[in-house]
């Protein structure tokens, strides 16, 4: 429903609505996504893939493949280029990972694994092509259950072992390379653990993620009440509805890449390590992206075989990816099994929580859900005292990567449940115990170091509550009588949060000298707008109305500056806060030339409607006449001097945009106490009909404290959107695996069905707090990733309150599940058993 | 569709449709064939391969005009549009009906262009989004609504929405939110930007309704 707030106070561009410069071309079909382009001579390729889970590649013979026409090449494992280290912006060096995920590979971890890639003329030919291809594959012993790999005696994924550790490093030497090791728990440790509750193993330090604060057991020696549960959050394939498809060509030693990525500039590096060339010849082309979702955050395999077969055929090369494929390669939210003792006082307040995480990460490079879950229920919940441990182990199952709150959805899921539970059994309403734990003002976070905790920037989530809960009518909602002949509703209440921003990033504009404004943006164009929305910062600060203002983006050839990747929520936060330091520097060497110019020090120009003018009114130049007297002045002014703060990717943008116009650059270097968060409260109404098990979302309300709302229907897609990716975990995706063979059997939409049109009310209700973060200079914050966990947790919450607590242990909950558990009197979903 | 257990197998030839999953992967497995799509294949128009292609030289009316195509007998329209007319605004998300990003009109009614072959729409009128704004450039009421409305997020499904809600509407002019979310439920969304889509297609309607009355 139409956000009825009026965001932006007395602000000409912050916090209202517009039409973004994007959208036009979108409309009409004219918006061109990596598949949608073509080049002259341009070649297909297919991928052939790893029918087993885990083997070994003996032999391949493509004599018969190479010898059809139209067949151009092949490209196998021996043709990557080696992983090597980099250097990030502070000069540390990175250790490449050589047993991460490569491409393409002799020993497949996983089903589904590329093996090699053919280019022919047309697909049909290099699909030809790949079936006379012969493969010759010895299977290895698999292992797709992440407890099960844990169980002594087990096969192990890979065949040195199931979990990375870091060797013990020198001092003054880079950290060592990731190792791969066996962790067995005993056999002890699993007869300890009863229905269906998660072992308690060892979690080496140098694995797995350990730290506590406060007095654990002091807190559990007092609780009125102590409750401890075992859940488990499902395998969520992106699924973005543009696949994963790439184009690539070489011109004069450069690679030209065509691709949908998250982050634009951030993709240049990315692409110069996979293929181990410098970044200055990588040309990335991503004018817009058909979803991300934290699988496209900058470069991956994808983009690196068509780069490669385009080098060795001398053509152009495009990889287009099925459906099936990106079931495969394009990347999944990991499953947790968290298991959480949480020790509560009469009040509801948690005293003390013991909180143990296993994550499944696939086969290759473990992803950080199982640390972050942690981290973001010690910030939400606010526990007294704390201890977790998260273990992180690999499977012969597809690669996993970030998915809009990755770890922090699975860590609420964990606990969200237990707090309503909590509050009946305690008899305090479910909004009252949120409110009780929820954060407020700078909360602390994370584990004591030194004696010290880490802090957020700032936390205004009582305030949403409160305000969400009149909104919803949750007072009369609870009042109702939930049971009306075979149907019973239930409503919940569910926090959602995670990080917000990042900082430290470029700004960079070009005025030129008919005045007009040009904002580069070295953002993705992921649909969340963020790629023009925070340019208005600047354009506001600049008196420049919209109408003179365009933003350039799409690719790197278009001199952008070093701009945060799109993953985590970073845009808004960073983004903003480089918008203001380009606009303030701007302004003050748009005053340095009138200063030149019209006589007087600058300190006594303003910069406003356009102009820049003596203060009080007297003399002053329009925006083009200082624009043309930049370019006169030449130096700091129009951009043949740079502003020595930014990053090299930057400084050779304003080199290439020298001499146009006024150029102004700047590097945020804003102060910021603090770790960036947004919250969510979210509320949920669901009917269920107890007679065949199927169940409805009745009514669904997002408010969001994500401080200075900067373009409110944007917000309101991506508060609602992400609460849908987070109902979709509560009520129908997940992985099915056959067990014996390892095979994967969520291949298509429908296998993992996210949420249609008809799966969410049809008018589904969000709102923002609009109270700005004070420690950064326009005050707003991200919100693609808290309204996921809120989502999905608000519906299991309703779930529970319509049915029970004894009805589910895991999620995606399923007609078939509420029917059986009513009719047994306890959960019937086998606990703990990984993609089923 | 009935199916019979694996063990009760009289007629050797019914062998084949008996074997189980399972055996069949195993035998996938052992013969060491390789997972590979058999479907979501294009076919140059000259291809060099051995293979005939059996081309067909034939006429669509697409967006008006008549073009004049070499197709596959097996070519689907979406490739069809997308590969040889260069109308790539219609988008590929699942290439098996599952996702609705390819809708195109046929004669008014929306189809998947992703399975629908392109030489049954011979003699029909093929409408997709490049051919919905009028020739002077103003955008159908539904595009002016999302354009309103700040519809839509990465837009990949976008096109597919549109030409669905377009031949709801031409049909159902005055619909509810919840008629017009059935009318477009064949049509996903990844990001799930529901709320927003049903606002922007209400927003079309009304501008359809006001000029239908001016």
């Amino acid at each position: 429903m139409p956000n009825k707030m009026q965001y932006g106070g007395n602000h000409k561009l912050i916090g209202k609505d517009y039409t973004t410069l994007d959208l036009h071309a979108k409309v009409t079909g004219q918006a061109k996504y990596a598949e949608d382009y073509r080049a002259e001579g341009m070649l297909f390729c297919k991928l052939a893939l790893s029918p087993v889970p885990h083997g070994r590649v003996r032999k391949i013979d493509a004599t018969e493949a190479l010898a059809m026409p139209g067949v151009k090449g092949i490209l196998t494992a021996e043709d990557l280029p080696a992983p090597a280290d980099s250097i990030d912006d502070n000069g540390r060096v990175i250790r490449a990972n050589t047993r991460g995920f490569r491409g393409l590979t002799n020993e497949p971890l996983f089903q589904g694994e590329p093996i090699l890639a053919v280019a022919a003329v047309d697909e049909l030919t290099a699909a030809e092509a790949i079936e006379k291809i012969h493969i010759d594959i010895e299977p290895l012993p698999f292992a797709i259950d992440p407890i099960e790999t844990l169980r002594p005696g087990s096969p192990n994924p890979r065949t040195e072992g199931n979990i990375w550790y870091r060797p013990k490093g020198q001092p003054g030497q880079p950290p060592p390379q990731l190792d791969v090791r066996p962790l067995k728990w005993t056999q002890a440790d699993f007869d300890a653990a009863k229905d269906g509750a998660l072992p308690m193993g060892e979690v080496p330090e140098d694995s797995g993620v350990v730290w506590s604060y406060g007095d654990v057991d002091a807190g559990f020696k007092n609780a009125a009440l102590i409750l401890d549960e075992t859940f488990v959050t499902p395998d969520t394939s992106h699924q973005c509805l543009e696949t994963r498809s790439a184009m690539a060509y070489w011109q004069n030693g450069k690679v030209h890449i065509h691709t949908g990525t998250q982050s634009m500039i951030q993709t240049v590096p990315a692409v110069a390590r996979w293929l181990n060339i410098p970044p200055e010849n990588v040309v990335v082309v991503s004018e817009y992206t058909g979803g991300g979702f934290g699988s496209k955050i900058t470069a991956d395999i994808s983009l690196i075989i068509p780069a490669l077969l385009s080098k060795k055929c001398n053509a152009p090369v495009m990889m287009r990816i099925t459906r099936e494929e990106e079931h495969f390669i394009g990347r999944a939210r990991p499953s947790m099994i968290g298991r959480v003792k949480v020790g509560f006082g009469k009040d509801g307040r948690i005293l003390a929580l013991d909180m143990f995480t296993v994550c499944d990460t696939g086969p290759y490079d473990a992803v950080g859900d199982a640390a972050s879950s942690g981290r973001i229920v010690s910030l939400i919940f606010q526990p007294q005292a704390m201890r977790f441990k998260g273990l992180t182990v690999m499977t012969n199952t597809p690669p996993r990567s970030a998915q809009s709150a990755p770890g922090g959805m699975q860590g609420i899921v964990f606990m969200e449940p237990v707090l309503a539970k909590a509050a009946r059994k305690l008899n305090i309403d479910q909004v009252a115990i949120r409110r009780i734990n929820a954060p407020e003002g700078k909360a602390p976070l994370g584990p004591e170091v030194r004696g010290k905790r880490a802090y957020a920037t700032s936390a205004f989530i009582k305030e949403a509550l409160e305000r969400g809960a009149e909104e919803f009518n949750w007072k009369e909602k609870i009042a109702r009588p939930k049971r009306s002949g075979t149907k019973v509703r239930g409503v919940g209440v569910a926090l959602g949060c995670y990080v917000g921003g990042s900082i430290g990033f470029d700004g960079l504009l070009l005025i030129k000298p008919d005045g007009h404004i040009c904002f580069q943006s070295g953002i993705g164009n992921l649909g969340t707008e963020s790629v023009i929305d925070v340019h208005r910062v600047a354009a506001e600060m600049l008196g420049v109305p919209w109408e003179k203002c365009d933003v350039c983006w799409g690719t790197n050839a278009k001199n952008v500056p070093w701009s945060c990747p799109s993953g985590g929520s970073q845009t808004t936060h960073a983004m903003t806060r480089a918008a203001y330091a380009v606009a303030e520097e701007a302004k003050k060497r748009l005053c340095e030339i009138a200063a030149k110019k019209l006589g007087g020090s600058p300190e006594n120009y303003e910069v406003a409607n356009e102009r820049v003018f003596h203060k009080g009114g007297g003399a002053g130049l329009t925006l083009a006449q200082a624009a043309q007297e930049a370019v006169k002045m030449g130096g700091i002014y129009d951009g043949h001097e740079v502003n020595p703060d930014v990053n090299k990717f930057t400084k050779q943008s304003v080199a290439a945009l020298a001499g146009q116009g006024f150029v102004a650059s700047a590097r945020d270097k804003y102060a910021h106490d603090g770790q960036t968060h947004s919250y969510v409260a979210s509320f949920a109404e669901v009917e269920v009909d107890l007679e065949t098990g199927k169940y409805y979302l009745t009514d669904f309300l997002a408010y969001a404290d994500v401080g200075t709302v900067l373009h409110p229907k944007a917000l309101g897609g991506q508060v609602l959107g992400r609460s849908t990716l987070g109902i979709g975990h509560a009520i129908t995706q997940k992985w099915i695996m056959d067990p014996e063979y390892g095979a994967m059997l969520s291949r298509r939409f429908h296998h993992s069905k996210p949420p249609t049109i008809l799966d969410v009310p049809q008018n589904m209700q969000w709102a923002a707090l609009d109270i700005p973060d004070p420690e950064t200079p326009v005050g707003s914050r991200g919100i693609g990733e808290p309204p996921v966990g809120g989502g999905c947790a608000a519906v299991l919450n309703a779930l529970s309150d319509a049915v029970g607590d004894e009805v589910f242990r895991r999620a995606p909950v399923y007609a078939d599940t509420i029917l059986t558990s009513l009719e047994a009197g306890r959960p019937m979903q086998q606990p703990l058993t990984a993609h089923i | 569709m009935s199916e019979k257990p694996a063990g009760d197998v009289k007629n050797p030839k019914d062998a084949i449709k008996a074997v189980s999953r399972r055996r069949f992967i195993q035998g996938v497995i052992a013969g060491g064939a390789g997972v590979s799509a058999a479907t979501y294949l294009f076919r140059a128009s000259t291809p060099s391969s051995a293979a005939s292609t059996g081309d067909r030289l034939i006429t669509i009316n697409v967006n008006g005009q008549d073009r004049r195509v070499d197709v596959m007998k097996q070519e689907t329209l979406a490739m069809t549009l997308r590969y040889k007319l260069g109308l790539t605004g219609t988008k590929i998300g699942c290439d098996r009906a599952e996702c609705g990003a390819c809708t195109v009109l046929i004669d008014g009614v929306p189809r998947y262009s992703c399975s629908t072959l392109t030489h049954t729409v011979r003699n029909a009128k093929v409408l997709t989004v490049e051919g919905l704004a009028s020739a002077d450039g103003k955008l159908h009421p539904v595009q002016q609504g999302i354009i309103e409305e700040q519809g839509f997020q990465c837009a990949f499904c976008m096109s597919g929405f549109i030409m669905a809600t377009v031949a709801f509407l031409e049909k159902n002019p005055n619909p509810t939110r919840t008629e017009l979310a059935h009318g477009i439920s064949g049509n996903l969304c990844r990001c799930q930007d529901y709320d927003k889509i049903l606002t922007a297609m209400m927003r079309g309607a009304e501008i359809m309704r006001e000029q239908k009355h001016a």
